[in-house]
């Protein structure tokens, strides 16, 4: 089985967020990068328990500059064979998307796994453009995936509960909460990463949007402590001065 | 011209989440002097509410589509036909299915998730996972946009919409369903679309204390959720974690028992109207982003809150 696993970099849970240029652009400093933890824990555990199960091999697709470097390494070190890194500073999914898919329509790929979304973007948009790139089927928030032969046999959220979905590969997917499990890489993993291939690739997409403005939200205003043994008065407050019941 | 809204169907009914789409595209449409027309798959009973939003028209097709190739092709199809230049989703299951396949169909720039209507050329979106907000500008001239659920709500007021049938050529299903197992017995409103939304954490100590956290949600008519650690130990099930790597939601109350508030739990919270926070350390960093805060043991006051709730509704 061969597996494409797209992994991004993203700011690590943690960050503290703001804005430089009047609000134009991200401030990276003193924030640690991660790989995306939908990509990691959900995507790419999958896709390496796949391969470890049927065979086959698991190739990591980043679109970005060689900032993206440790990130990619790290998901080596995890476990995947080799890595793809599409060379361009995408502004919106579509480019991102059409990166992605002009690499891997000529690759014969099984399977494109893709987290839900990223956590800073928040976009959910690039691995559903991917299917409709290449014409496959896909499936959004897969929450369980099995394959058997050409057969993939997946659960994903749907409205008030877990769909059961049937569908031949090839396939793309985007990995929600309970794929898998978080994988620690151990030393041997690590060691290894490093010479494994991260092939850097060139090709066109172009962006139909971008982002003008960055805002922070407002700040909240101090909190109202009701004391426990007057729980009551905190119902009374949310239906006659909040309004929310 | 017209602004089209893609509305999915749940046993004949409209989903909230496809109400609010069809409710943004009225608004817009009303903006742009257009009109707004509705896209359904499946039976509904007359309009299916959605004239009510503002949609003047409902096109119907009688099938019901589960696969994402079939409904984007429909949605384009559709889209044609009624000349739109904006198609409108909700940010859900089926939005993230559908839109991103439908915006390169129709070569259109999309915007995901967005909380309000585009003004002076961009339109907002939640970043950062809800840490920050976002002003997305799009260069195409069809455009794509998904509704975050509970953002823009449910509008109402407008007449009747006509109902006309429309078909379109879809190929062949390729996702088969095979079953579908609840995420609840007793029918709570699905999280994401949840106005309501009591949640808990480790400071439950055991799953087997989360009767107290039940009674709560069902006095308030609310949706159980829970935090990160609670659901990784099997404490509750995965669908009901909220947070940066669970669910994103914004209901109109949320009211956390037993959880601290660590930075990824708030990303998915933050956007709550009003928070409530019931923690026995003052010091809670939860209290910094919440409304109302009880210091307390949350074994006295869930039971209190539920009793007080029974009492204002008898």
């Amino acid at each position: 089985m061969k597996i494409l696993v797209c992994i991004s970099q993203a700011p690590d849970t943690t960050s503290r967020i703001a804005f430089t240029d009047e609000g134009k652009t991200f401030d990276s400093s003193g924030v640690q990068y991660i790989v995306n933890p939908y990509d990691e824990w959900y995507a790419l555990v999958r896709g390496i328990e796949l391969k470890e199960a049927h065979g086959g091999t698991v190739t990591t697709m980043t679109v970005g500059g060689a900032v993206c470097d440790p990130v990619i390494r790290k998901a080596l070190a995890i476990g995947a064979d080799d890595a793809v890194r599409m060379d361009a500073e995408p502004t919106d999914a579509m480019q991102t998307a059409q990166l992605i898919a002009s690499y891997a329509k000529d690759q014969a790929f099984d399977l494109i796994l893709c987290g839900k979304e990223t956590i800073d973007h928040n976009g959910s948009m690039v691995p559903a453009m991917i299917a409709e790139m290449l014409d496959w089927p896909f499936v959004a928030l897969a929450t369980h995936l099995e394959v058997e032969g050409n057969a993939a046999t997946l659960k994903r959220e749907a409205a008030g509960g877990i769909e059961h979905v049937k569908v031949n590969l090839p396939l793309v997917l985007s990995a929600a909460k309970g794929m898998a499990e978080q994988r620690i890489p151990n030393m041997r993993g690590i060691m290894s990463a490093r010479s494994k291939a991260l092939n850097v690739e060139q090709a066109d997409g172009t962006a139909m949007s971008a982002v003008r403005q960055f805002s922070l939200p407002p700040e909240k205003g101090a909190c109202k402590i009701i004391p426990a043994d007057q729980a009551e008065e905190l119902i009374r407050l949310l239906r006659e001065e909040a309004k929310a019941i | 011209m017209s602004v089209l809204a893609i509305v999915p169907l749940n046993n004949g009914r409209p989903t909230k989440g496809g109400l609010e789409a069809a409710s943004y595209a009225a608004a817009f449409a009303k903006d742009q002097g257009l009109e707004a027309i509705a896209l359904v798959a499946g039976s509904i009973q007359t309009d299916g509410d959605l004239g009510a939003t503002g949609v003047v028209r409902v096109l119907q097709c009688s099938d019901e589509l589960t696969d994402s190739s079939q409904w984007t092709r429909l949605a384009a199809a559709a889209a044609q036909e009624c000349g739109a230049k904006t198609v409108v989703l909700t940010h859900d299951h089926t939005g993230r299915a559908i839109g991103p396949r439908l915006a390169v169909r129709l070569n259109a720039g999309m915007v995901s998730g967005v909380t309000a209507l585009p003004q002076a050329g961009a339109v907002r979106k939640n970043v950062f996972s809800g840490k920050a907000m976002a002003d997305v500008e799009v260069s195409s001239e069809v455009v794509v946009y998904s509704v975050t659920p509970n953002a823009f709500g449910v509008r109402d007021g407008g007449s009747p919409a006509a109902v006309t049938a429309f078909s379109a050529e879809v190929g062949d299903a390729r996702e088969q369903v095979t079953g579908f197992d609840p995420a609840s017995a007793d029918g709570q409103t699905p999280l994401p679309e949840a106005e309501l939304v009591v949640s808990a954490g480790r400071g439950l100590k055991g799953p087997e204390n989360w009767g107290i956290v039940e009674d709560l949600a069902k006095a308030l008519g609310a949706t159980t959720a829970c935090s990160r650690p609670v659901s990784d130990i099997g404490w509750r099930p995965h669908h009901e974690h909220v947070g940066q790597t669970g669910i994103t939601i914004r209901p109109n109350l949320y009211i956390a028992a037993g959880i601290s508030g660590a930075i990824q739990h708030l990303a998915g919270v933050n956007q709550s109207k009003v928070i409530v926070v019931v923690n026995t350390d003052p010091e809670a960093p939860f209290f910094k982003a919440a409304d109302y805060g009880i210091v307390g043991d949350a074994f006295e006051v869930l039971p209190r809150l539920t009793a007080a709730i029974k009492a204002l509704d008898a």
